[in-house]
């Protein structure tokens, strides 16, 4: 199941339609690597809402996607984490440390643009 | 133990690790676990199916629901012939981890689910056998 991925201006919007696979969540980790640095992107969204399991793998591959974007001087937000997901995950001890999230795409982007306007 | 209903998942790859959360869930749903428990078990199934996975390559994911005449509940076991672990002990604790992986599987899965037993000799294989009641 191959993630799409939407660019809109200098931003990537990666929105996870069913659950992946571990392959699935590294062939991501790859496609958006790829395009941001293709696109020179500056902030990316991956919006998990349709994820109803995020565990160890899932959660470790999204924090290791945000660091390599990071290094590349890009923000990552990830958005949509379900409530009782995020239960789970707390229980798990899997806490996204380090890692910006927000309730919804378009409060993510809103934290994109502050962050690319240097207000946060 | 009167068994409601049974399903096992055979798992190979990384592909059964999703089929076995999905299976997990709906049994979950179908004897009346809340949305947050199922999600809490699936949660569970997933990093159990993923030690199999990662440590013996293959093994399988019983699901089973339960009714005795204090309530229900719903048990999994996951099962493989793989290495073993060569400290219960240690695996159980937070942060250990011999793969290079966040070490939280075992104590995680502990912590999300009501009950959890495990049986693993060296060279033979590793059984986790974990509980959750309905409430």
């Amino acid at each position: 199941m191959e993630v799409p991925i939407l660019k809109q201006g200098r931003f990537l919007i990666a929105t996870i339609q069913a659950a992946l696979s571990d392959a699935d969540l590294l062939q991501l980790r790859r496609a958006l690597i790829d395009k941001v640095i293709h696109f020179r992107s500056n902030g990316v969204i991956i919006d998990v809402t349709a994820l109803d399991v995020m565990d160890s793998f899932a959660t470790r591959t999204l924090r290791d996607i945000t660091n390599m974007i990071r290094l590349r001087g890009a923000g990552t937000v990830i958005v949509g984490i379900q409530p009782e997901v995020a239960f789970a995950m707390v229980q798990l001890g899997l806490t996204m440390e380090g890692v910006a999230t927000a309730l919804d795409l378009e409060e993510g982007l809103e934290h994109l643009q502050l962050r690319a306007t240097g207000k946060i | 133990m009167p068994v409601l209903q049974e399903t096992v998942v055979a798992i190979r790859s990384d592909g059964d690790i999703v089929a076995a959360r999905q299976q997990g869930r709906s049994l979950a749903a179908a004897i009346g676990f809340t949305a947050t428990d199922a999600t809490l078990i699936a949660t569970a199934i997933s990093e159990l199916a993923r030690n199999i996975v990662m440590y013996a390559r293959q093994g399988e994911v019983i699901i089973r629901s339960v009714e005795i005449s204090n309530g229900k509940s719903i048990v999994i076991v996951a099962r493989d012939n793989g290495p073993g672990i060569r400290s219960v002990e240690d695996a159980l604790r937070d942060g250990y981890s011999t793969s290079g992986g966040l070490g939280l599987g075992l104590p995680g899965v502990k912590r999300l689910m009501d009950e959890f037993a495990i049986e693993s000799e060296l060279g033979q294989g590793t059984m986790v056998t974990i509980k959750k009641w309905l409430r």
